[in-house]
């Protein structure tokens, strides 16, 4: 009997022990977290008329509203591209396309963050013609058409920078591209939290931007596996 | 032996001495047919000239513009001056969100822009134009980096016929250039008043009731670049990707028949067939802006 426990227990050390080691040897992976909220009162989201387009009017019961401030409960701020903008080296693009879908005139995301390089899809899902107008100022400006049952637009850019989109055709659609130059990067979700997982220890710049509200930033210093937590808070504008 | 190593020495020296001279006279340069521009003299051409509303730094913020709805005396330029800075620009015969040609941006100085407060330079020597073009040139950092786009492809025009004319106003509507050009090409679609182009200014589609050239010309090779190319900055995309070379010239000669107070051979032919006659003398009943044409 004391036999048997002493092999469990030496069992258990093992495990243990394995177990430990194996984090370590993993990458040591601090993280950034936290949440993003306004204080004030935010500009108000309008109903889109879509009367003018009846093959995207008639996907909704009632009509979405605009995008420029997406808002969640306790003040959370939604689509706020959270990236580290300091401190960590430059990345070369994922092989996997970012996809960019215009689905019922809307934009599906309507914040598409992705890597300098990388491959851009951009689908027509809608019955309509939609015109593709990335208003980008340091990348070059393109504007193409895409009628129903085209091919998915491929393009990349070169440089980082946030890019508003438009459909002139549609003036309610609005998006924004935002070319990042590494892979440390979230967006806000309904609740206002992000994550940037797996940054190696070092002295970083954490940039918030918002499509209405513009950009800030924190630095923030990660030693060993930390995880620690930045939280921005937006100035709303009730226009 | 010792006179030749001093003579490759000198001119190892020589060569060392003007290679970068050489560099430079390149980029302050323009090549248009057998012209080749100088920026030195453009430069000169452009502070005489241009700057009044392209500005001192050639961004397009002369003091001559004044944004829609700042008008201290009545308005000034409707259309904000081409930012040579930023290096956008709408008539090219190369692909969208490419640099233009030389050729394409001298093109431009010669004609103007109808519709817009940028006269034609015709009165300028072609050796001046080209000089501006070469200084038009050093005004924006893309030019350092940046080749001009490869020239599109434009295939030799077919000869119009009915059915052309009829499948080119197929395309017209399924490519849905209405919901801005208007269901008749008047300008005046279900988007028309919407449209803001990348300075936020309004920007009105154009009609083609209402005139006989174009922003980029009045060939109908100038029309099949238009809609392939797109106008870079403005809200009309390239259909490059999604019009066969070959359906192109189709809408090319639909488009011809939409200038109602313009004869052409389109026109014409349109007429003739009592479809067209119908649809033609509806539009003409309306009328035109300048009121030519109207049989009445």
């Amino acid at each position: 009997m004391r036999g048997k426990y002493k092999q469990v227990l030496l069992l258990a050390v093992v495990v243990v022990v394995s177990a430990s080691m194996l984090t370590s040897a993993r990458p040591s992976g601090g993280s950034v977290s936290g949440k993003i909220t306004y204080e004030g009162t935010p500009a108000k989201q309008k109903p889109i008329d879509m009367s003018k387009e009846p093959s995207c009017a008639k996907q909704y019961t009632t009509p979405p509203t605009t995008e420029t401030v997406v808002t969640g409960p306790n003040n959370a701020l939604e689509n706020v591209v959270v990236y580290i903008s300091a401190g960590a080296p430059d990345e070369a693009a994922p092989g996997k396309a970012a996809v960019f879908t215009q689905k019922g005139c809307r934009y599906l995301p309507h914040v598409l963050a992705f890597q300098v390089n990388q491959e851009l899809n951009v689908m027509n899902d809608d019955q309509t013609s939609h015109n593709i107008h990335p208003l980008a100022k340091i990348n070059r400006e393109w504007n193409k058409s895409q009628p129903p049952g085209s091919p998915p637009i491929v393009d990349k850019y070169d440089k980082a920078e946030m890019i508003p989109v438009k459909c002139n055709i549609h003036p309610w659609m609005h998006g924004t591209f935002a070319v990042l130059k590494n892979s440390h990067y979230a967006i806000s979700g309904e609740d206002g939290s992000f994550t940037l997982p797996n940054l190696p220890p070092g002295k970083y710049t954490v940039t918030a931007f918002h499509e209405s509200y513009g950009d800030q930033s924190q630095e923030v210093t990660i030693s060993g596996s930390e995880s620690k937590t930045v939280s921005f808070t937006f100035k709303a504008k009730p226009y | 032996m010792r006179k030749m190593n001093l003579a490759k020495c000198l001119t190892g020296i020589a060569v060392l001495l003007v290679a970068p001279l050489v560099l430079t006279a390149q980029q302050g340069e323009s090549h248009i047919g057998k012209l080749t521009g100088n920026a030195g003299t453009g430069k000169q051409l452009y502070f005489r000239y241009c700057w009044g509303c392209h500005g001192f730094r050639g961004d397009g913020n002369g003091e001559n513009w004044l944004p829609t709805g700042n008008y201290p005396n009545g308005p000034n330029l409707n259309i904000q001056p081409r930012n040579f800075v930023a290096a956008t620009f709408k008539c090219r015969s190369t692909p969208t969100g490419t640099l233009p040609t030389d050729e394409d941006v001298y093109n431009s100085l010669g004609r103007g822009l109808t519709n817009s407060n940028m006269p034609s330079w015709i009165t300028l020597t072609n050796q001046n134009r080209a000089d501006l073009v070469a200084f038009i040139k050093t005004l924006s950092e893309r030019w350092k980096t940046e080749k001009a786009g490869a020239e599109i492809n434009v295939p030799a025009e077919p000869a119009p016929t009915v059915q052309s004319i009829q499948h080119g106003k197929e395309l017209f509507t399924k490519l849905e250039c209405w919901k801005c050009h208007g269901p008749e090409g008047r300008g005046d679609g279900p988007s028309a008043s919407t449209l803001t182009d990348s300075n936020d200014q309004p920007i009105r589609p154009y009609n083609f009731a209402g005139g006989s050239r174009f922003k980029c010309g009045t060939t109908n090779h100038d029309l099949y670049k238009i809609f392939m190319t797109g106008l870079d900055g403005t809200p009309m995309p390239s259909f490059a990707d999604v019009i066969k070379p070959e359906d192109a010239w189709d809408l090319v000669h639909y488009l011809r028949t939409l200038q109602v107070s313009r004869k052409s051979p389109e026109l014409a032919l349109w007429e003739g067939t009592k479809e067209g006659a119908e649809i033609v003398k509806a539009q003409k009943v309306r009328g035109t802006p300048t009121g030519s044409g109207v049989n009445q």
